[in-house]
């Protein structure tokens, strides 16, 4: 009778082990989860994933690693720590990118949504692939500030992670190629089309009549750069703000090194603009209001200003607050509250 | 018996063209073994190089020494005698500091005798802009700009007492692969001994390496004034001295 009761118990602990009990469903992730299918209305991505396919152990992998301290030198960090899901993965109220031990960097963190339709990443532009993206705030010592032999290394000596690899790549070995496509495999899912508008715009809900004449305002005078429906264009353009003395970030130029490019910066997707405030390259704005009346006052613009930013004039109050509530309906709460994209070190 | 709509005779002349058949992929395989050695000899002048113990004299009579050393050598082609091309698709990652990176195996080299070679420099842009690479590409190798996307084709390193920089710093990271500074050369070396690919035989060329020759003519490199080389401004000015940097080592043919 003992011996039976502790051959449970003993089948009990393996369980344990194996996961089988302490599995929270909200984390898991089925085939279903990494089903990837473009959004109606939406153009085909720049990236395909048609030589790194998504399996849900791939993507799990890709998880781990963006919430996981260990990719920072001192262990204190995570990707996940300046890309926070509830401000779609932007940094809520942080204007320039924090490091490991307060190191402060030169631009505003981007928000994290939609990238597989970028053409390149960065507000310079500088990098030309999603899946050679990550490296870059890992490795920036204003950042993250670890070597990619250094976290191969660290990865290397936790069985978990052995575990993982195995799991999304046939075998155990842990390589940079791998680290970079689970990543990509958990970044590129993240798609954000089922805000208000794209309800509107699919007939399934009603603006209200300022979201209405916002919208209106809106094609008529944002619309050109902030392209509907990914609401960029992708293009660099001098936006009208003047350069920061202290930065003097000469954007896109910096890639290019031709001066035409000076103070160019990408067109942000206005995607969940509600939740990614402050705003602009520096974070100099601290919310729409600030950033909408800058666009309405030329008398601000500073020298090489887009010509289609010169070309908005002015913006009357009863004008910027149609701009703003129409502004508010991109805000997307299935993908802000999207149980895949959750740090799954907060498991219930 | 398994009936056949094939006569006895017919029978026994399949079973024969198969074994044929059969015996003829087998010696395919067995050729594709490695079939050439490039191995790349490092040099400053007519000297050996040796890292950080030996100094050396620029042309302008600056001293200098070497503590890295590194290159990328892709799309390898070699012609035969009748015209023909073979294309490596392989790339390779010579390190000074790392022996066995500078013998680089080519493999499946149709048999015949080749009367020049041909190399680049550097990495071709499809590789600098399609996603994350492994291998010799691997950006773990520390060849790659992480913020401004692509391989750094060539690394030289070292210290003068003529530099500028902070502890005489001599850093020289040349690539880019964007017109106008596409910094991706190809060098084209003849072989005055025709190089022999036999079915059974491994061939092999030895390639000299001249650090010295990297840093003059066409453009002489002032350590004062260039110290430091960093992204494409200044990176043409030592690409276009590559041309003379390389040069067959005559070699015994061992039969």
């Amino acid at each position: 009778m003992l011996n039976k009761f502790l051959f449970f118990v003993f089948l009990f602990v393996v369980f344990l082990q194996f996961g089988f009990v302490d599995d929270d469903p909200y984390f898991t992730i089925t085939k279903k989860d990494v089903a990837f299918k473009i959004p109606k209305g939406f153009p085909k991505p720049n990236y395909s994933f048609s030589d790194n396919p998504i399996t849900p152990k791939g993507f799990i992998l890709g998880r781990k690693l963006f919430y996981d301290t260990l990719l920072s030198l001192d262990n204190s960090i995570s990707c996940g720590s300046c890309h926070q899901q509830y401000a779609a993965f932007a940094h809520i109220d942080h204007s320039l990118s924090h490091g490991i031990k307060d190191r402060i960097g030169t631009r505003n963190v981007s928000a994290l949504q939609n990238l597989i339709w970028n053409k390149n990443f960065m507000w310079d532009g500088g990098i030309n692939h999603i899946e050679v993206q990550p490296i870059a705030p890992l490795t920036n010592k204003l950042e993250m500030a670890e070597t990619l032999d250094g976290i191969v290394a660290k990865l290397k000596l936790r069985p978990d992670y052995q575990k993982a690899f195995y799991e999304a790549f046939n075998d155990s070995i842990i390589s940079t190629e791998r680290i970079m496509k689970s990543l990509t495999q958990f970044m590129g899912l993240m798609v954000s089309s089922n805000s208000r508008y794209d309800k509107y715009i699919t007939g399934k809900e009603k603006f209200t009549l300022s979201e209405k004449k916002g919208l209106d305002l809106f094609r008529s005078k944002c619309a050109t750069c902030h392209k509907e429906p990914l609401f960029t264009d992708h293009s660099f353009r001098n936006n009208g703000i003047a350069p920061n003395p202290m930065l003097n970030d000469k954007g896109r130029a910096i890639i290019t090194e031709n001066e035409d490019d000076n103070y160019k910066f990408k067109v942000p997707s206005l995607r969940n603009v509600e939740l990614t405030y402050p705003y602009m390259h520096d974070g100099r704005f601290r919310n729409l209001t600030e950033a909408l009346n800058h666009y309405g006052n030329s008398t601000s613009f500073a020298a090489g200003t887009d010509e289609l930013v010169g070309k908005i004039g002015k913006l009357t109050k009863e004008e910027t607050e149609d701009l703003r509530s129409f502004l508010l309906t991109l805000t997307d709460k299935t993908f802000i509250y999207d149980r895949r994209f959750a740090d799954p070190n907060f498991s219930r | 018996m398994i009936r056949t709509p094939f006569s006895a005779k017919e029978q026994v002349f399949i079973i024969l063209l198969s074994m044929i058949c059969l015996g003829y992929s087998w010696g395919q395989t067995s050729e594709k073994k490695k079939s050439l050695e490039i191995r790349f000899e490092h040099f400053v002048g007519s000297e050996v190089l040796q890292l950080d113990s030996v100094t050396y004299i620029n042309p302008l009579g600056q001293d200098f020494t070497v503590t890295k050393f590194n290159y990328y050598i892709s799309d390898i082609r070699l012609t035969r005698k009748d015209g023909k091309e073979f294309v490596s698709p392989m790339h390779f990652l010579i390190k000074e500091d790392e022996p066995s990176s500078k013998r680089c195996f080519l493999e499946k080299i149709p048999p015949g005798e080749y009367t020049s070679i041909q190399f680049s420099i550097g990495v071709d842009s499809i590789k600098n802009c399609s996603g994350i690479q492994s291998g010799a590409l691997d950006p773990i190798n520390g060849m790659f700009w992480t913020w401004n996307t692509g391989y750094i084709f060539l690394k030289l390193e070292g210290k003068s007492t003529a530099s500028s920089m902070p502890n005489g710093t001599l850093e020289y990271h040349i690539g880019g692969f964007k017109q106008p500074n596409n910094c991706i050369k190809t060098i084209s070396l003849a072989l005055e001994t025709p190089l022999i690919i036999a079915k059974k035989k491994s061939g092999m060329l030895i390639i000299k390496t001249d650090v010295m020759e990297l840093l003059k003519s066409p453009n002489d490199i002032d350590f004062s004034e260039v110290p430091v080389v960093t992204g494409v401004e200044n990176s043409q000015m030592i690409s276009n001295n590559y041309q003379d940097i390389f040069t067959i080592i005559p070699l015994e043919r061992v039969e």
